[in-house]
């Protein structure tokens, strides 16, 4: 298709609508492939919409439909992110996981969802009795039945894995646009010309990752869409550090139809991690959290693992995941092959991102897209902000630590604010760095921090008084 | 002898270690300069109990630090201990990167912080210009910035006052001071603050959610009157203190989930007898007097430790009964002379009027009727040791 056109070099091979985990793992897949590429993002910063809140887990896809095309992506995404992570400096946490059954019910469902397991390609689940479960765990309620351990099931860094993702991809000449939001656009011939709030971005393959607005840009873009996204609320807490000691396994309930249910988990980061809620809501941007249902979580954590209860909470977050009508992902071709809508990545995005580009990828060549490959594959490294790996502050020069509670240095947070794709928000310089995250949530770095980010934001932290 | 922590305990501590006698004295401070939360508080009254004249929080500072230097204190800037291990050893980093600190005894004096927005559960977004009173503080004395013009201020403990003033001093003006209960925390006169500044005090008001996205925009308050949304640009979240206490959870020492601090016996000593605990560590908050006259308490008992000269620790604490009383410190007696920690400091969980009592040997040992309110210091003399003495606040029928 590429040899048709006529158009100037401004147009870009492909172009990316949406900065979350899906859409950078698209941009590194593409301009790996030599395709010439641009990503648009409608928030300040990447990872601001149903990316940011989620749980970090590298799932192996045990208890995905099996056949379903997000069960093929997990499975090559989960692969393909312990075949990268170690090339682009990021985390595997090799924790694994346990499905505890709480009732008799929950019990007599442990063999299906084995078995589903199994059928998903995860052979090496392993049936637990209550005192095997207990003897592995031992912070756990004694009320527990059974459970089933999931080996393969990782803990990763759910924000540095997408920033390296496009930082590889920027790399091989990929683009980034911030605050860039796509109102409309005509096709011309082979060439898309899309109208954004930066100007008009002309590409011959137009990709829609939006998540959360995914529908509304197919009916933009597309006078049509295939699905209506309804956003699925997710609430979580954090827990201090010294809570990280209580679990070692990620421990998950057995799931139901519309939730894979409240799991309690270390974090790469060292925390304790409970949740996430599902609540279906109309808005797609606002996240809200709510006392009651937090502390419904909190109770339900203690439940679980009863010494909780002396442990501090850190920070409450929400998250909005892109569920539709269909259980499946939705990715579809249209167009006549120049546009690709990428939806419904409900919430198994962080470990199906770099299988679903490399399937994107597929269906693209499918279409007759082609591209020469780069003579040379380049891996840039993200500074390591995970606790299985020497963090900064360990090393010579990091100008002391200016975030006490994550122990985030002078140097992090200058890098962070510098290179290719640098922090233009507080929540992306957070997303980073991991900055006022914790257990203070900026008591001690709010002044420093306010100085050393001075006109580098577009809503500064404070003003000079 | 390594102390964590520059603030008034801390200082306190080693200043009166090199007056003891002790050589080699260093104090670690993670903050660019020492001296604590006091730096951060451009009001009065500081020093009353240690210079005898009213001071301002920075000049308390200053003092405080000068007076330690002159006795021949290091104290090490820019050091932030990131474990404690047996030893005792202090793992540090700093922009020299990892180095390892060992020494005889350890004082942990590593303070406290209020409770986040987190900590309380709060409903809403997550937008920017939602600060403790801490991380005002330091946007408005230690980087001369201003984070909001018309905040809400949460909470009225003595520090949500300290708030107001900090609001006054950068021309920020609060719009209202929200308050769960019918009467504010702290005690007459701070609460005639608000009305003096034309602040509204909101009593039996709750914050139901902050709304906004990039900064506030308004919040949602619970009312007698049912709900109601409230324009303002931040909110300053205060109070509810919490020892900061990560070193002596990660580093295995037995830890008070009512205090959230350390355990200590009278001396100031953790489960680990090498290492000391003074100051807002060892509890929610005490006045920076307190915790001075606490430091230099304890540097006492840190220093007959080196010589043998304190007891074997106790292993049987002070028992509680009923659910009134929020925490008992010191946690453990191991009897002996002259006691660091000389009193039972003791809070109650809520308001209420009843009869504090100590028993001891299976009677009342010291007792009093009195009205308990919540962060109010509570008072008894220690028990003897092997007494199994405990400690209850009984409410009036």
């Amino acid at each position: 298709m590429k040899d048709h056109t006529s158009a100037p070099d401004d147009v870009f091979d492909v172009v990316v609508i949406g900065g979350g985990v899906v859409g950078c793992a698209l941009a590194r897949r593409f301009a790996l492939e030599g395709a010439s590429v641009v990503l648009l993002e409608r928030a300040a910063d990447i990872l601001d919409g149903a990316s940011k809140g989620n749980s970090a887990i590298l799932h192996t896809g045990f208890d995905a439909p099996p056949g379903s095309l997000e069960a093929a992506c997990i499975a090559e995404g989960y692969r393909d992110y312990l075949d990268i992570h170690d090339r682009l400096g990021l985390p595997v946490i090799r924790s694994g996981a346990m499905v505890i059954a709480w009732t008799a019910e929950q019990d007599d469902k442990l063999p299906d969802l084995m078995a589903q397991a199994r059928e998903n390609g995860v052979t090496d689940v392993e049936a637990l009795t209550r005192e095997e479960t207990l003897a592995a765990e031992p912070h756990l309620s004694p009320a527990l039945k059974a459970s089933f351990r999931v080996p393969g099931e990782f803990l990763i860094d759910a924000w540095s894995a997408p920033l390296a993702y496009l930082l590889q991809a920027m790399e091989h000449g990929g683009q980034v646009i911030r605050r860039c939001e796509v109102r409309g656009g005509t096709r011309q011939g082979d060439v898309w010309a899309l109208d954004t709030t930066r100007g008009a971005i002309s590409g011959r393959l137009v990709i829609n990752a939006a998540g959360l607005r995914g529908d509304l840009v197919d009916e933009a873009l597309l006078g049509r869409r295939d699905f209506n996204v309804t956003p699925r609320k997710g609430q979580f807490i954090v827990y201090d550090k010294p809570a990280a000691a209580l679990a070692g396994h990620i421990l998950l309930p057995v799931p139901t139809a519309i939730t894979k249910g409240v799991v309690l988990c270390r974090t790469a980061w060292g925390n304790l991690l409970v949740g996430p809620t599902a609540e279906d809501q109309e808005d797609r941007d606002r996240a809200g959290l709510d006392h009651d249902t937090l502390d419904a979580l909190r109770i339900r954590g203690e439940e679980i693992l009863p010494a909780l209860r002396d442990h501090d909470i850190t920070a409450v977050y929400a998250g909005l995941r892109p569920a539709t009508e269909f259980k499946d992902y939705q990715i579809r071709l249209h167009d006549e092959g120049r546009y690709v809508t990428v939806g419904g990545i409900r919430s198994t995005g962080l470990s199906g991102a770099l299988g679903i580009a490399a399937h994107v990828v597929r269906m693209a060549r499918e279409a007759g897209h082609g591209w020469s490959a780069p003579s040379r594959i380049h891996w840039p490294r993200v500074p390591n902000i995970s606790t299985a790996a020497p963090r900064d502050c360990e090393s010579a020069g990091n100008g002391g630590i200016v975030c006490h509670c994550e122990q985030v240095t002078r140097r992090e947070i200058e890098r962070a604010l510098s290179g290719p794709l640098p922090a233009q928000s507080l929540a992306g310089l957070k997303r980073r760095t991991r900055v006022t995250m914790g257990r203070c949530q900026g008591f001690h770095c709010s002044g420093p921090l306010a100085t050393m980010t001075e006109g580098a934001f577009d809503t500064p932290m404070a003003e000079r008084a | 002898m390594a102390i964590v922590g520059a603030g008034p305990a801390g200082l306190a501590a080693a200043t009166e270690l090199r007056r003891l006698g002790i050589d080699r004295v260093v104090v670690l401070e993670r903050e660019s300069e020492p001296g604590g939360v006091p730096r951060h508080c451009g009001h009065s009254p500081y020093g009353l109990r240690e210079f005898k004249r009213p001071m301002l929080g920075p000049a308390y500072a200053r003092s405080l630090v000068s007076q330690a230097r002159r006795a021949g204190v290091r104290i090490a800037t820019g050091v932030t201990v990131i474990a404690l291990k047996k030893g005792p050893c202090l793992e540090i980093s700093s922009d020299a990167g990892l180095s390892e600190i060992s020494a005889k005894v350890v004082m942990l004096a590593t303070g406290i912080r209020e409770t986040t927005r987190a900590g309380q559960l709060l409903g809403g977004t997550k937008p920017g210009g939602v600060l403790t009173t801490g991380a005002l503080q330091g946007l408005v004395y230690g980087a001369g910035m201003r984070p909001f013009r018309r905040p809400v201020i949460l909470g009225t403990e003595l520090v949500a006052f300290s708030a107001i003033l900090t609001c006054r001093h950068a021309g920020i003006r609060p719009v209202a001071m929200i308050e769960p209960g019918h009467r504010t925390t702290a005690r007459w006169p701070a609460s005639l603050l608000p009305r003096l500044l034309g602040i509204p005090l909101l009593y039996r008001t709750g914050l139901v959610s902050i709304e906004g996205r990039e900064t506030v925009e308004e919040v949602v308050l619970r009312t007698p009157g049912g709900e109601r949304r409230l324009a303002a640009d931040g909110v300053i979240v205060t109070g509810r203190f919490r020892p900061e206490a990560s070193l002596v959870r990660l580093g295995g020492l037995t830890y008070d989930p009512a205090t959230g601090g350390p355990e200590v016996d009278e001396f100031g000593r953790t489960s680990d007898p090498q290492v000391f605990a003074a100051g807002n560590l060892l509890r929610g908050v005490e006045t920076a007097g307190w915790c001075w006259a606490e430091g230099r308490a304890v540097a006492g008992a840190m220093a007959r430790a080196l010589s043998g000269g304190l007891p074997p620790p106790a292993s049987q604490r002070i028992g509680q009964t009923g659910e009134h009383l929020a925490y008992v410190l010191p946690q453990r007696i191991a009897g002996g002379a002259a006691p660091a920690l000389d009193v039972l400091q003791l809070r109650a969980c809520s308001a209420a009027r009843g009869r504090l009592s100590l028993h001891a040997g299976g009677q009342e040992t010291a007792g009093r009727a009195l009205l308990a309110l919540p962060e109010r210091r509570l008072l008894l003399p220690l028990p003897s040791p092997g007494s199994d003495p405990s400690v209850s606040l009984e409410p009036s029928s």
